[in-house]
């Protein structure tokens, strides 16, 4: 297990490097900071002086390993809008996007196991074809504007929910419910497939075969089965729920990290927009080696490195 | 996908290579389609879209820019203003329906080349990658993990902060987004193919890597890469009308769908149908898209065309009593 999980560690550490990277380097061509920093009445001994201290007169590589002794030292700099460090106006936001990611995910595998298991139950049945209909609408609505499309008819006509913020209950509806769209109807798929072989595999006949009732035969033997695929597809939607947590956010003001982005983007705040980038990275990262190891759990080859 | 795929668009067919005796020449492609009639109007849709990102700036470009004060804010679906305003007008006048007719070029614009590119870059690579194994396969299925394991949006905030945002721009981020896809598909199947019978012979009779890839394994690939290419066609729009939306896009005045929806949000209260009609549009493209990808999935493929040439009812009969026989 140890030794899977460094594995696991080791190439998964690739990515969050090629980000550190791109970051970088992408940083460096914005062009000359001092553009951004200074006055345009600036002379050119400011220029000098401001490049010496922020270390721009050293060479690129001397450049990059400061860089990254920053980073280690968890100093991302300073926010221009807010001359607070920037990675506290990231750490700030962090929390109101996982609550939402985390809140959306739970409901999205609970649902998706529920319908789905009922749809690969018995294949064309009325709630097969309705998971069917709802997963292909998911793929083809684009979220922004089915977030936009809930605010006219929840918030401005029937006037149940608020438009945006996100204070009691009715608040967390239109948001979670914009951003479960896409998970939700790929992953009834997901499971709606391997339930369906897995249903009709030999274990399952054994299991009826030996008295077990329907309810334990679907959730338990097959479920356990049929979950490392959900999984590691479960792991792909939630690093693309950030996708959805940059729309989502924008539309109903939630204070989180993907409105932070666009935000420091369009204001030009270099240092949080790096700050918010690397924190989404590492999070992957780290959501990557836990469904590994949850994979390894459930599936004793993979655990063991076997070739399957 | 067997060799000698007889669909193969060229026509040139890897049959030479040991493949099945030519059987009975199966339907067109075309006449399957219009038996279909959902396919159908889902290519219908598709052209017509296509026609209007054509055609419409010509035709309509002046009638989408034309503001007139008078006409602010006219709700859609009465002809009492004349047939440009059945859509209803935004909060300057310009017809709402002229105005979509438009957008759909910036939308093809983008995504076409976008998807294109990703496409041909893709299969290349991954039918390389795929043939010759190796370290050539790992570094490539590595750099396919790197890019993929990253959030296309997050990707293009980056890029498109660094570069002012633009078609070309667009089209740059949207296409090494994607190229992964088709990498990991082409690979997966040409990594298969080699060791089949018919590549065997033409490596036998000393026929080159390139030269084996181009005629042997591309058009065994090829229905799988397109059939992915026109879902991915899907998901390239609905990034680039999100990017649009987010402000990274598309900049006024140049117009796109995803920007319509942005420009709408401010005026929800007073005129909704600024922002559902281009919601509409976008939602009917994909969908279309969609449908006839799965459609061409079967069309394309030998084993599953028989679906499409009997009737409803049979298919599903015969469909039910494989599915018995399985279990």
């Amino acid at each position: 297990m140890l030794v899977f999980l460094r594995r696991r560690i080791i190439s998964g550490a690739l990515p969050l490097l090629a980000v550190v990277l791109g970051v970088f380097f992408l940083a460096r061509l914005t062009g000359d900071p001092a553009n951004l920093y200074l006055p345009l009445s600036a002379t050119p001994e400011m220029r000098a002086e401001f490049a010496a201290r922020n270390g721009f007169d050293q060479p690129v590589a001397v450049q990059f390993l400061d860089y990254l002794s920053q980073i280690v030292r968890l100093d991302f700099g300073e926010s221009l809008r807010t001359a607070q460090p920037a990675a506290q106006a990231v750490l700030q936001a962090f929390p109101a996007t996982l609550q939402l990611a985390g809140a959306t995910m739970a409901i999205a595998v609970t649902a998706a196991v529920v319908v789905g298991s009922l749809a690969a139950y018995r294949p064309n049945s009325l709630a097969d074809r309705f998971a069917g209909l709802l997963s292909s609408a998911s793929a083809s609505v684009p979220d922004f504007w089915f977030a936009i499309m809930g605010v006219l008819v929840f918030a401005v006509t029937l006037n149940w929910l608020p438009t945006s913020g996100t204070d009691g209950m009715g608040a967390w509806v239109l948001p979670i419910a914009t951003l479960l769209i896409r998970p939700f109807g790929v992953l009834v798929q997901v499971v709606r497939g391997s339930m369906v072989s897995a249903l009709s595999a030999p274990y399952t006949r054994v299991a009826r075969s030996k008295g077990a009732d329907e309810k334990r035969v679907i959730f338990v033997h097959a479920l356990r089965n049929a979950a490392a695929p959900a999984l590691t597809v479960a792991g792909d939607l939630a690093v693309g729920l950030v996708n959805g947590a940059v729309v989502v956010e924008t539309i109903f003001g939630w204070p989180g990290i993907g409105k932070l982005m666009i935000d420091s983007i369009l204001q030009r705040d270099f240092a949080v927009l790096q700050a918010a980038v690397l924190l989404t990275a590492v999070t992957i990262f780290a959501l990557n080696i836990l469904i590994d190891a949850c994979y390894a759990l459930l599936d004793a080859r993979v655990r063991q490195g076997v070739a399957t | 996908m067997t060799n000698g795929d007889p669909l193969s668009e060229t026509g040139d067919r890897p049959d030479q290579a040991g493949a099945a005796p030519p059987a009975a020449r199966p339907p067109r492609l075309f006449a399957l389609l219009l038996k279909d009639r959902v396919a159908c109007l889902a290519a219908l849709m598709l052209l017509a879209v296509a026609a209007c990102a054509v055609a419409g700036p010509f035709l309509l470009g002046d009638l989408a820019t034309r503001q007139n004060l008078h006409a602010v804010d006219l709700p859609p679906f009465t002809l009492d203003n004349g047939w440009a305003f059945v859509l209803g007008s935004d909060s300057l006048g310009r017809s709402v329906a002229a105005r979509l007719v438009v957008a759909a070029r910036t939308t093809f614009a983008v995504a076409v080349p976008a998807v294109l590119a990703s496409f041909v870059v893709g299969s290349a690579w991954g039918m390389w990658a795929g043939y010759h194994r190796g370290w050539r396969e790992s570094v490539s299925m590595r750099i396919a993990d790197v890019v993929l394991s990253f959030p296309s949006l997050l990707l293009a905030v980056v890029v498109l902060y660094v570069f002012s945002p633009s078609v070309a721009t667009l089209v740059l981020v949207l296409a090494i987004a994607r190229v992964p896809v088709y990498l990991r598909t082409a690979r997966a199947e040409s990594a298969e193919l080699r060791s089949r019978l018919f590549v065997d012979a033409a490596r036998t009779f000393g026929a080159r890597g390139g030269s084996i890839i181009r005629r042997h394994v591309a058009p065994t690939v090829m229905p799988t890469l397109i059939t992915v290419a026109t879902l991915d066609f899907c998901f390239v729009m609905l990034t680039e009308s999100s990017l649009s939306f987010l402000g990274i896009g598309i900049q006024p005045p140049d117009l796109s769908w995803g920007l319509m929806v942005a420009q709408g949000r401010q005026e929800l209260q007073t005129a909704w149908w600024i922002a559902v009609f281009p919601g509409l549009a976008i939602v009917m493209t994909t969908v279309s898209a969609t449908t006839l990808a799965s459609w061409a999935r079967l069309a394309t493929d030998p084993a599953q065309r028989w679906r499409l040439t009997v009737p409803r009812g049979r298919a599903r009969a015969t469909a039910r009593r494989a599915e018995e026989a399985g279990r």
